[in-house]
This record gives C-alpha cells, sequence and structure tokens, in this order.
C-alpha cells in the first residue's frame, strides 16, 4: 500500500474530499497519545525529520516537533538565521546537504510561495508544508477542518465566514479548498483592499460587512491582520479596522444563533477580534492547537514509509 | 482440500466457547479481583464484551475493560506503508498492579500480541499478563503462546479464518475461508 496522500503533502487543493477524509479521520484515533501518561508511540522510530523554517514561527514549529517526538521520530530544527542560509545557500542546496545525512522528512516553512513544491520535486524525502508565502498552509487547514468535525459532527452544509486579511493568508486559501471540496458554504468578510480580485472564483460568498456575515455564519474564522506583510495603505489604522470589521461581544450578541469562533493565531487582541470573544465560551482556538497535534501526527503517519514494491508481498501478514 | 468455505464454529459453537474462556479466566485468577480484560481492535473488543458479559452473569462483577489498537506498534509500516485506518486505544483504568487478560479474535504470527505487550507495557506495569484468543491457527513467527485457546484450527495452504461478530458482521461464526475470497 503506498501512501493515501502521496510522497508530500504540499496544499490541500490537489487533495480529493476522499484524501481529506483519511486525515482527518486518522487524526481522530491520535488525540489520545497526547492524553497519555507516556505521550509517545513507537512508530516513527528511526525516521529522521527535519524542520526547516524560514520565517517566525512559535505554534507550527512546536505543534510539528511534538507530533515527530510524540511518534518517536528524531528531530532536527533549522532556522534560517544561525545556519548556512545566512550566508547565501540556496533553498536546494540547504535541501539537498540534509538529504546527503540520510533524512526521511522535511518539513519546510518559507516567505516564497511555491517553495514547497519546488523542493518536493527535487529531493527525494517527503516534504510537508507548513506555510510557504501567501500560497497554502495545509496542516493549518486539517486541523481547523478537525475542530469543525469535532464541534459540528460533520462539515457538509455548514456555513463558514472568513473574516480579515485574506489577501496575505495561506491559511485562508487552504481553509477555503478544505472547506469547499469537504461540502461547506464559504464567505469572507473583510476591506476590499484585503480581499483577493478574483476571490469570487474561488466560489466563495463576499460579505462587505461583519454584521451580516455574523448573521450568516455557524461559525467565524477570524484571520489575524499581517502587519508584517502590508507595506502601507491597506487599511486605515488597527483602531479603524476594528470598528468596522471587528468581532466583538456586541455583534455577537444580535447573531440567530450561537456562533463558533476560529482564529489560527497569533491573536492581535482588540484588532480583528475582542478578548473576551477568544476567551468566550463560543471560542475554539485552543481546541485548535490541540487538533494541531494530532493532525500532524496524521500526515507524518500516512506520509511515512511508502514501499509500493513492496506492497503486494506483506498484504495479510500479522 | 476444499476450495470452498467451511464453518468451523457455529453460532452455538462460537457461544459455548466463550462461555468456556470466561470461565477459564475466573478460574486461572483465582476469581475476579484486580482483573482487566483488554480486547485488540477489531474483534477482540467484541469478544472481550461478551466474555466480561458472562462473568457479570456468572459473579454478579463488572470486570474493567480497554480496547487496544496496535497500528502505531506494528513492525511492517516500512513495508507495507501506513493502513489509513487506526482505531481507537481506550484503557479506562491505570493498570499498574491488574491482572491483565488480552483477548484477541486469531492468534496466528504472534506479532500482533507482541506489538499488545509494548503498548501495554507503555500504559503502566500490570502484575500478571495473559493471553486469551478464541482461535490458535498456529505458524507463530515469534516466541509467543495463549494462556487460554478457544479452539485449535489446521489451517490449509490458501486458506485463512475469519472470525464474524454479529456486531460488525452481523452473526457470530468462524470461518475458514480461501484466502482472496470475502
Amino acid at each position: 500500500m503506498s501512501s493515501p496522500l502521496g510522497k508530500d503533502l504540499l496544499g490541500l487543493e490537489h487533495l480529493s474530499a476522499a484524501q481529506i477524509a483519511v486525515v482527518l479521520d486518522t487524526a481522530e484515533p491520535l488525540k489520545e497519545v497526547s492524553e497519555r501518561a507516556i505521550k509517545k508511540v513507537p512508530t516513527l522510530r528511526g525516521a529522521t525529520v527535519v524542520n526547516l523554517f524560514f520565517e517566525a514561527s512559535t505554534r507550527t514549529r512546536i505543534s510539528f516537533e511534538f507530533a515527530e517526538k510524540r511518534m518517536s521520530a528524531d528531530t532536527v530544527n533549522v532556522a534560517a538565521s544561525g545556519s548556512s542560509v545566512s550566508k547565501g545557500e540556496t533553498l536546494v542546496d540547504t535541501a539537498r546537504n540534509l538529504e546527503a545525512m540520510r533524512i526521511d522528512m522535511v518539513v519546510i516553512r518559507h516567505p516564497a510561495s511555491g517553495a514547497a513544491q519546488f523542493l518536493a520535486q527535487r529531493i527525494e524525502s517527503n516534504v510537508i508544508n507548513a506555510g510557504d508565502g501567501m500560497h497554502e498552509h495545509p496542516t493549518q487547514a486539517l486541523l481547523d477542518l478537525l475542530t469543525l468535525r469535532d464541534h459540528f459532527g460533520k462539515i457538509e452544509g455548514l456555513k463558514v465566514c472568513i473574516c480579515g486579511d485574506v489577501l496575505h493568508s495561506r491559511v485562508a486559501r487552504s481553509n477555503i479548498w478544505g472547506l469547499t471540496k469537504l461540502g461547506a458554504q464559504v464567505a469572507v468578510c473583510g476591506p476590499r483592499s484585503l480581499l483577493p480580485n478574483a476571490i469570487g472564483e474561488m466560489g466563495v460568498t463576499v460579505f462587505d460587512r461583519i454584521e451580516p456575515a455574523i448573521e450568516w455564519a455557524d461559525a467565524l474564522y477570524v484571520l489575524r491582520l499581517q502587519f508584517e506583510r502590508m507595506q502601507a495603505g491597506y487599511i486605515p489604522s488597527a483602531r479603524e479596522y476594528n470598528r468596522v470589521f471587528g468581532v466583538t461581544r456586541e455583534r455577537l450578541a444580535r447573531a440567530p444563533r450561537d456562533v463558533l469562533i476560529l482564529h489560527p493565531g497569533p491573536i492581535n487582541r482588540g484588532v480583528e477580534i475582542d478578548s473576551d470573544v477568544a476567551d468566550g465560551p463560543h471560542s475554539v482556538i485552543l481546541d485548535q492547537v490541540t487538533n494541531g497535534i494530532a493532525i500532524r501526527m496524521a500526515v507524518l503517519y500516512l506520509l511515512a514509509g511508502h514501499a509500493p514494491e513492496l506492497a503486494g508481498a506483506a498484504k495479510g501478514a500479522a | 482440500m476444499p476450495s470452498t468455505s467451511s464453518t468451523v464454529l457455529s453460532a452455538r459453537a462460537f457461544e459455548r466457547t466463550v462461555l468456556r474462556i470466561a470461565d477459564e479466566v475466573i478460574e486461572r485468577n483465582d476469581g475476579t479481583d484486580d482483573l482487566v480484560l483488554v480486547g485488540i481492535q477489531r474483534r477482540g473488543v467484541q469478544i472481550a464484551e461478551r466474555i466480561c458479559a458472562v462473568i457479570k452473569a456468572r459473579e454478579g462483577v463488572a470486570i474493567p475493560r480497554g480496547a487496544l489498537d496496535i497500528t502505531l506498534y506494528r513492525d511492517d509500516l516500512q513495508t507495507i506503508g501506513p493502513r489509513p485506518v487506526v482505531g481507537k486505544t481506550d484503557l479506562p483504568i491505570a493498570l499498574d498492579g491488574r491482572r491483565v487478560v488480552i483477548v484477541d479474535d486469531v492468534l496466528f504470527t504472534g506479532r500482533t500480541i507482541r506489538a499488545a505487550l509494548n503498548e501495554l507495557a507503555d500504559f503502566g506495569r500490570p502484575a500478571r499478563v495473559a493471553l486469551a484468543v478464541l482461535i490458535d491457527r498456529g505458524g507463530r513467527e515469534l516466541p509467543i503462546q495463549p494462556d487460554i485457546v478457544g479452539k485449535h484450527v489446521e489451517v490449509p495452504e490458501g486458506f485463512r479464518v475469519d472470525v464474524l461478530v454479529s456486531e460488525l458482521d452481523g452473526r457470530d461464526e468462524v470461518v475458514l475461508a480461501p484466502a482472496g475470497a470475502r
């Protein structure tokens, strides 16, 4: 049996609904491992994973590292600063040198869209995209889908509105792919300057104001305003943004139903979301973080050990 | 050699075998103190449930019971690749000092039990671990032997043993079937 996902996980755009479901179904029982006194299973013993992070990350990097360690893989972290990347080594050279040290998987975060795919085409190791530029962040979307499925029982038919800085968001892109493939209705809401021009082509509804979005949605996916990717002029000010688009308790109180609140973190409190909403009873922001480990364990497991030529021989063993 | 399926245990025989296994479990442990039954996913879980129900009826004691999925402890991930379906592991109580009886449907190579023993060790240190199986079909590849056996079955070349339980398969039966058929 070869891997149900193929060699790499680069994004959700090219995965089928069935493949996405396999990841979610595999992650579900893996949650239990993190609840044990000994939080470790021997599944990836002897596999070596390199976490290659060319961009700042706390949650994703730590989550991947916990997932790798709980599956018993050996891990090495490489950050752009403090490595030969800062001496001008190219991405491919860095990866080929790592491969020469006999590694099995690379988890890559990179500021350039397409970096993960570029790497995957040039090395033998499995490549997992941990966020590439403004393109995709598949494991984030998968953990979001798992969190939504945990809460609502299914994704099909759910109304999910992605709010805020969709333009700069790889999280939004991966979620739109994943949600629509699984049959959810997806909308986006934000100032026009922060929505991609061709957003309609992704099959989503566009809300120009937050109030009707809240009225429509079962779940709000609030994005972080990515100030580090904004040169200038996208929004007048953070305060102005909060006044018009902020997800506040007052606005949610007028919704016809309880609206589930998701956010990929880190939160700009008081900008895109108010503290009492982020910490409120309908927030699953910390559940997303917990689910992230199970999702990443599932992805590591599903990509590991694919040797198709041996699949037939061992069938029915044990 | 028959080329069609034949019944090894009918529903009635299945039931009698479970009754006897339950008796042997109590006998070997001098009662039910500290006893825990751990079924291996998938059909070991249902057989463990049946054994618990019999013990409850006879002794009036509800034995704690758990489920173990050994997928993450297999030794063949590198050769056959990941099984997409990982089952649930659920051990409701601490195993330290307990007498654990592992319950599985078919004992064959012993590799599943090897994996189960490793997994159990991650949940504590039982006082004793025993193995009860519905069917022992021989063919061991590891030095592992059962303590309680429902039935020994000789399996001809090209055949396999299927255990069916009503919870999952609609009926209780053990069948000797040509390999590849389903």
